[in-house]
């Protein structure tokens, strides 16, 4: 038995970086992998991707959904639920370089889709929910098929291999956008499978995460009864999962859901000025299973920017940094500096302490 | 007709130690020493001997010791001495055996099989002396969805809340099945700890109602000493519906008892036996189940936490989540091995099941239904130290109840004679010469004492596991693993094993 994510769980080390333009500006995603290049050392060639914002504009309004397949059958499968459940506008393989230092690689298909509207209405769901409920569908059962990115107008791109391999190898230079992030895992195991490296992505909902948190199965446990299937065991997953509950089925706001994650203590909360005490006390109250401990500092992306953040006890190194309307956000400094010499406002972001950034001119929330 | 009972112990005393100060003979409400003053020697009745240690405690020269009684009828694995002088008893009495505290057979002790983890290299343990260490909780129901008012500021839409300092109370132990000093003593501590303890079904003694903001109060099948006083002075009400040593059955105070006292707080007549029937007779489903509940927050206008407790039958994974849909804000589940005054003995020996299995069955079921973050759990039936606790909350409970280790921390040494009603610990009885042996002001620091040393104990573990904060490890079954349990075992109770 291959020893891969969803069989077992696999404790990882890491490397995050994220970079994005608050007016829009679009850049290649050449940055995004120069960036990663310098922190080589905090990943061991056992996976590495990127997710990109803004690179589909011609799609911007379908559904890009990114899927590993291990042989045709699988593909066959996915593409018969795909044609039933969506309109497919455009499908064809994802391009890719051949690279000596990627091999084994799945079939790797791109498919620009919507909800069909009959099916659409018939779910009573709203488009997102819908999507949402397919990307399951389709990784829980129909084996060998994978989606690893389905949002609009961004994409996913991973891999087993170094990050600046990935990124050659999905050809990143070739896409722009304006914003982006990447990882580069160090796991503590063998894992053979594309699917398992990390951006973990859900709609337009991306998560780079370096940690390993030690309230894994209490946050799985609870996210679990609200329809989600923790697949691959990773703590990546979790954190999307928990982000994309709060934020878009409960409709809490990143900072109050950073309240929620990464929750301030008891005894800091008892500071506060009264208004602020009793907001955090009932967010704590309200959903104490989503609590995260043990080491983390996570970049969570969204169509309309970012949020960064670390474990309350800050147990992960991460820097963010400001030039011109570009923030940048790393495990090192060394990756900001790399691709932006003269960054500015450097700042190690305390425990907890979310750091959000959004588009000029968006809205302030996911 | 004939006795054939055989003593349970051996006195023994060293002659050349005991100085006939007679301590032994006045500390033993049962009578077994005596002093022979034409011989200047003590005497001892083995026979009424219960193995209190009382006088082993109290004798200055440690001149006592008590032992196990060495004679033996001829040996025979089928037919234990308990079983046969089970029988030569009932052959005697033809009345039902009564037995105290929980079962002393050797049932299996999941908790001893669970193992629990701890970090190393891939992320770092956490020192409690060092790093802040959180062991709070809130037991109560959680809405589904969150509110804001027009500018958008989130409003408190939850329901009432038990805050802990620490996951553990004092279960329910009646005014009357314990001594007015015991009482005093938990509601001192739970004052003190931060935590709750609870009234049983004895009502509430008048100097006890300044507790009220740590006091659970319990509304049982006999109604003792329910009003609405009693209602609105509780931080939280409980509803009895079962008890994990005596399940299916109801309770029986006998008539010498009720003294004045008690007699006032269960508001009953001086001496009447107090008889708690087997069921409520105003619940005989579970929609009558949800009348209570709600009957009972009505009169308390929506303000206190109300808790049911059941105790753990095959089927309590269904009883659980019909509770969790009728109203409760916290579920109580008792265990096969929990303590009582008095039970049936084979009610006690026989009937229910261990509360590990109990637990993670519970927890499985209201998540699988998606309603588990409605309803908090609170598990007990023999909850012995704190590992047991963090082995619970990691099983899926919120927090635990703890009585006979609240006991022993009284100085109760297990003798399991509650029911005799002739505690030498002045815990289980109510003769004031043997109530005033236990001194409150002493008694609430050793029970402080005890849940503090439990909480350092449960805080080394989850710095261990690099978890900061309890609310990480409620359900967090990632975190044990089994030993020596076969695949079922594992598979109910959501583990892997050791190993894996």
């Amino acid at each position: 038995m291959k020893l891969v994510e969803g069989r077992v769980r696999i404790p990882s080390g890491c490397a995050i970086s994220g970079i994005i333009s608050r007016d829009r500006r679009k850049f290649t995603g050449e940055r995004i992998v120069e960036s990663m290049k310098v922190m080589r050392e905090r990943s061991n060639g056992l996976g590495g991707g990127f997710a990109a914002y803004g690179i589909y504009p011609k799609y911007k309004d379908s559904y890009a959904l990114h899927i590993f397949y291990n042989d045709s059958n699988a593909k066959r499968e996915c593409e018969a639920f795909l044609n039933e459940h969506f309109e497919i506008d455009e499908a064809s393989e994802l391009p890719t370089r051949k690279i000596p230092e990627i091999t084994d690689e799945p079939l790797i298909w791109r498919y620009f889709a919507l909800p069909r509207p009959s099916r659409l209405a018939a779910s009573q769901l709203d488009e997102r929910e819908y999507t949402a409920r397919c990307v399951f569908a389709i990784n829980a059962r129909i084996d060998g098929a994978y989606v690893f990115s389905s949002g609009k107008n961004m994409g996913v791109f991973k891999a087993v291999g170094y990050p600046e391999d990935v990124g050659r190898f999905y050809m990143l230079d070739e896409y722009e956008g304006y914003m982006f992030i990447g990882h580069g895992r160090y796991p503590t195991n063998t894992p053979g499978w594309w699917g398992g490296a990390h951006p973990f992505s859900l709609l337009d909902f991306a998560v780079v995460h370096n940690g390993e948190i030690s309230s894994y199965d209490a946050n799985r446990r609870f996210i679990e009864m609200f329809g989600y299937r923790c697949a691959l065991m990773t703590d990546t997953e979790v954190i999307t999962y928990i982000l994309d509950y709060l934020i878009r089925h409960v409709g809490l706001t990143l900072e109050e859901s950073a309240s929620v994650i990464a929750a301030p203590f008891w005894s800091s909360i008892a500071k506060k000025p009264p208004e602020e005490r009793e907001r955090l006390t009932y967010l704590r109250t309200m959903f104490p299973s989503l609590l995260v401990t043990g080491p983390f500092s996570i970049i969570f992306c969204f169509e309309g920017g970012m949020m960064a953040l670390n474990d309350r006890l800050k147990l992960r190194s991460m820097v963010t940094a400001e030039k011109g309307d570009m923030v940048y956000v790393a495990s090192e400094e060394c990756a900001i500096r790399a691709v932006e010499p003269d960054a500015e406002n450097l700042r190690y972001p305390s425990g907890g302490e979310p750091v959000i950034v959004t588009l000029n001119g968006g809205k302030d929330n996911a | 007709m004939p006795n054939y009972i055989l003593p349970d112990f051996e006195v023994e005393r060293r002659d050349d130690r005991c100085i006939r100060c007679r301590v032994c003979e006045r500390q033993c409400a049962n009578e077994v020493h005596s002093y022979d003053e034409e011989n200047d020697v003590m005497l001892a009745d083995e026979l009424k001997c219960v193995g209190c240690h009382r006088c082993v405690a109290l004798c200055p020269t440690r001149a006592l010791k008590i032992v196990k009684y060495s004679g033996t009828f001829r040996e025979n694995a089928n037919w234990s001495n308990q079983s046969i002088l089970e029988i030569y008893k009932q052959a005697e009495s033809g009345g039902v055996l009564l037995s105290s505290m929980g079962t002393p057979n050797p049932c299996p002790v999941y908790f001893d099989k669970i193992l629990i983890n701890a970090s190393q290299v891939t992320n770092p343990s956490i020192d409690p002396l060092r790093e802040p260490m959180e062991t709070r909780v809130f037991l109560g129901k959680r809405p589904q969805n969150i509110e804001r008012d027009e500018t958008g500021k989130l409003n408190n839409n939850l329901p009432p809340q038990l805050e802990l300092s620490v996951p553990i109370m004092f279960s329910a132990m009646s005014y009357g099945s314990i001594s007015y000093n015991a009482h005093e003593s938990l509601a001192r501590a739970a004052t003190e700890l931060g935590i709750y303890y609870n009234t049983g079904e004895g009502g509430l003694h008048e100097d006890f109602y300044k507790y009220g903001p740590n006091t659970i109060v319990q509304v049982a099948s006999g109604r003792f000493g329910v009003h609405k006083g009693y209602l609105d002075v509780a931080a939280a009400i409980e509803i009895k519906m079962g008890q994990g040593a005596k399940p299916g059955i109801g309770g029986h105070l006998p008539g010498e008892k009720i003294t004045e006292d008690v007699s006032r707080a269960r508001m009953i007549p001086v001496g009447t036996d107090a008889i708690s029937p087997a069921p409520h007779h105003d619940i005989y489903s579970i929609e009558d189940l949800r009348q209570l509940v709600y009957s009972l927050k009505e009169a308390t206008e929506y303000k206190k936490p109300v808790i049911v407790k059941v105790a753990a039958v095959h089927n309590i994974a269904a009883i659980a989540s019909g509770i969790a849909r009728s109203g409760a804000d916290i579920i109580a589940i008792d265990g096969f091995r929990g303590g009582t005054g008095a039970a049936p003995t084979r009610i006690r020996d026989n009937v229910g099941i261990p509360i590990e299995l109990a637990l993670a069955s519970v927890d499985k079921r209201l998540r699988d239904e998606g309603i588990r973050g409605n309803v908090s759990l609170v598990v007990a039936g023999s909850i012995r130290n704190s590992a047991d606790v963090v082995k619970a909350i990691a099983l899926g409970a919120d927090a635990c109840y703890i009585g006979t280790a609240a006991l022993i921390a009284l100085g109760c040494h297990l003798c399991r004679t509650c029911h005799l009603g002739k505690c030498n610990w002045g815990i289980a009885t109510q003769r004031p010469d043997l109530v005033k042996r236990l001194n409150p002001e002493i008694g609430y620091k050793r029970l402080v004492n005890l849940v503090t040393a439990w909480q350092h104990e449960i805080k080394e573990l989850l710095g261990g596991m690099g978890i900061n904060s309890i609310e990480a490890l409620r359900g967090n079954r990632l975190m044990l693993r089994g030993v020596g349990l076969n695949e079922k075992e594992l598979e109910i109770l959501g583990i892997k094993h050791a190993g894996e």
